[in-house]
């Protein structure tokens, strides 16, 4: 490609499928890049700082105190941290795969079938997308107070299943990914709709799935304010909201600011670890497509 | 109509309390406590929301020796939120039955009915506190909101190892603060005597209690809000002109610049609270031992005042159906002295009942080269002053951070940013119904 890239020596003959500009994408996306992880690498050095490194040291300088630091945060309060890390598995963990399931159901119902009111449940969806969760917090609160299920792990379950960004996506990619064809051809066999959705369309909208369930699950990994509303026991708190505790010590506590970075640093972990796992899927993704085509 | 809500509700308590007294709980909200301590059916359970750290641990030494009240602590985050949130679960109907409340947020909850009257509860551990701390719990009515739990008496933490290095006196006075400054500027241009917070209006209050405002009041069924009194001009016009003389930095504190100052010794003093010796060693471990304390600079010489910043108390939630057991928890914990000594020495907090300052002997160890440390503590929070806290403080506190970030940012006059709150927090409670003496 190097000699096509001195523009003007050949005029403009022929358009070619690389541009000149070849490096600049690559360029901007590598600044994004740095752009993210910035703030990743400052948490990761930092958490290796002690007390009096924190905040004495040169922000890039890796300090000596990572191990003291995790031996102080799993010995808080006997090992909060753990049961913390066990509730933020659970939410994201059960509240991704229940909202994964309830997006591919809808979503494919509504690509598929052809039902009065389709258009009308597709469009108030793409309304509540346009809804910030954050704003439905309170009101959700206050309704699963009447409900009597505030301060349980449903109050947090509960109002993340429903996701209407998910729904959307599942029926966008449900419509791309299924020809209707291979749908009569399941139906003149005689399969039924339940069949035809668990054997033939399940397994063509997996990557769409794991799409779905990778939103999730970092959304309600990251999610602080309804659980920070919804729950009053602490001991049903998850990372985000318990670290919280951490951080707002009350006017005249000091913040544990050590323990507060060793833990927002281990809360990395099991996210990068499903990004890793899971990338396959979406590897598939692509030569299914070229597959079909 | 515009009725004041904190009136009507210490009425309403005050006449259910009364009712309840004379005729032995026959009105029907009390109907749920009468028959529970008539025939207790297994343990009451208490819920508290409290941020104290190891408040579950001095929980458990009253539940061993209490197993018909068990209390469970859940630990929240402080402050402001802390506040909203208890709010929140009040006005849903599921509030915990006890909650750590900042002398601040208190009338908040009084004004929002979150929160009981436990004036014949505490009857007997009145004596326990000071009167100013008192009062902070009855908002100078004849109700008792809560029990009060910390105080914070401000008071001066300096580097003296630096004040002898740059030779300066301690300052009486806070003229002699502001002459301080300058020559601390003039000897080494790199290093500040102190700095003004923006972002910290609890501090700001107490240095305005010092000099004798009264932010709120309660006069007959109307509130009076001066928060743009004198004492307060005074402060703002203080700090303001140090800050524009550029002899004061203005960065905030609890921020991570800050935190690198106190440890690099490039800034020298910080008028706090009594609870600053926990903040000193978490955020400034290398300074240890080179702080000492003294009473903060008087406005005149021969004076004698300081302010409160922070402390908080323990109320009992207006919904709670186990009411008399949760008012006798709150009781325990912040007189009893067993309890007092789990609270210092687990709770790292400064108790407001006045046999806790007899308890304190051991100076912090991050003040080993000061012995007497709390002794010099209990002397100057004998003379702190405080003042009744209004409904709306959260609305105040944030206008002064507004306020000050833009008055720090353009260096203009302090005493604008002063007015700026007054007229916040009053067009605040108008708008939420408050009648308002002027």
């Amino acid at each position: 490609m190097a000699a096509t890239t001195p523009p003007g020596t050949r005029g403009h003959a022929r358009p070619s499928p690389r541009r000149p500009l070849g490096a600049v994408p690559t360029g901007v996306l590598v600044l994004g890049a740095i752009y993210t992880l910035f703030p990743v690498s400052w948490v990761v050095v930092a958490a290796t700082k002690s007390k009096a490194e924190l905040f004495s040291t040169s922000t890039f300088a890796p300090g000596t105190g990572l191990l003291s630091n995790l031996a102080d945060l799993f010995a808080y309060r006997e090992g909060v941290f753990w049961l913390w890390l066990l509730n933020t598995v659970l939410y994201a963990g059960g509240g991704a795969v229940l909202s994964t399931a309830v997006s591919t159901i809808s979503g494919y119902a509504l690509a598929k079938y052809a039902f009065p009111g389709r258009n009308l449940i597709f469009n108030m969806l793409i309304g509540g997308i346009l809804v910030p969760s954050v704003v439905l917090a309170i009101p959700q609160y206050l309704l699963f107070s009447k409900a009597g299920l505030a301060d349980t792990y449903w109050s947090v379950l509960l109002p993340q299943i429903l996701h209407p960004y998910s729904v959307y996506l599942a029926r966008i990619y449900s419509q791309a990914a299924i020809p209707d064809s291979l749908l009569e051809a399941g139906r003149l066999d005689g399969a039924g709709e339940w069949r035809l959705f668990r054997q033939v369309a399940l397994p063509m909208l997996t990557p769409g799935m794991v799409t779905i369930f990778l939103f999730q699950f970092v959304a309600i990994w990251n999610n602080f304010l309804l659980p920070f509303i919804m729950l009053g026991d602490d001991h049903k708190f998850p990372l985000t909201v318990g670290l919280y505790t951490l951080l707002a010590a009350g006017a005249n506590q000091p913040s544990l600011y050590n323990l507060i970075i060793t833990g927002t640093m281990l809360s990395l972990i099991p996210l990068i670890a499903l990004f890793l796992t899971m990338q396959r899927h979406w590897r598939t993704d692509l030569s299914g497509g070229a597959v079909k085509r | 109509m515009r009725v004041n809500r904190l009136a009507v509700t210490a009425v309403a308590i005050l006449t259910a309390a009364l009712s309840t007294a004379c005729a032995g709980g026959t009105d029907e909200p009390s109907a749920q406590s009468a028959s529970q301590s008539a025939a207790p059916a297994g343990p009451v359970k208490l819920t508290y929301w409290t941020w104290v750290p190891n408040m579950d641990k001095i929980v458990s030494v009253w539940n061993q020796a209490h197993p018909d009240i068990q209390v469970t602590v859940s630990k929240q985050a402080g402050g402001d939120d802390a506040a909203a949130k208890f709010l929140t679960a009040a006005k849903a109907g599921n509030p915990p039955d006890l909650v750590q409340a900042e002398y601040q947020m208190l009338p908040s909850f009084v004004a929002a009915d979150a929160v009981a009257d436990l004036k014949a509860e505490t009857e007997q551990v009145k004596g326990e506190f000071g009167e100013g701390v008192w009062s902070l719990v009855t908002l100078g009515t004849d109700a008792v909101y809560a029990v009060p739990q910390d105080s914070g008496p401000m008071m001066l933490y300096y580097r003296r190892d630096l004040f002898e290095k740059y030779g300066i006196e301690v300052p009486k006075t806070w003229d002699e603060y502001a002459e301080a400054a300058r020559t601390v500027r003039k000897k080494d241009p790199k290093v500040f005597l102190g700095t003004f917070s923006s972002k910290d209006p609890g501090w700001f209050a107490g240095l305005s209690q010092q000099a004798g405002a009264q932010w709120w009041s309660i006069s007959g069924d109307a509130w009076k809000v001066a928060v743009n009194d004198e004492a307060t001009k005074k402060v703002a016009a203080y700090w303001g002109g140090l800050v524009k003389e550029g002899v004061i930095d203005d960065m905030p504190y609890f921020t991570p610049e800050w935190n690198k100052a106190l440890n690099d010794g490039t800034l020298l003093t910080w008028p706090s609270a009594v609870w600053g010796p926990g903040v000193l060693s978490s955020n400034a471990p290398k300074a240890k031992g080179k702080w000492a304390v003294a009473p903060l600079p008087q406005w005149n010489a021969g004076e004698n005042y300081s302010g409160f910043w922070g402390g908080s108390s323990t109320a009992v939630a207006a919904t709670s159906p186990n009411k008399a057991a949760a008012a006798k928890f709150a009781t325990w914990l912040n007189t009893d002295p067993q309890a007092l000594e789990l609270l210092i020495k687990e709770g790292a907090i400064y108790p407001a009942a006045a046999k806790g300052a007899a308890l304190m002997t051991e100076a912090p160890d991050y003040f080993s080269n000061q012995p007497d440390f709390w002794q010099r503590a209990a002397a100057i929070g004998a003379t702190a002053r405080g003042f009744t806290f209004g409904p709306n403080v959260n609305v105040t506190y944030n206008a002064y951070r507004d306020a000050f970030d833009k008055a720090v940012a353009a260096k203009s006059d302090f005493t604008a940013a002063v007015q700026a709150m007054q007229d916040t927090t009053i067009a605040d409670m108008r708008k939420s119904g408050f009648s308002l003496a002027q």
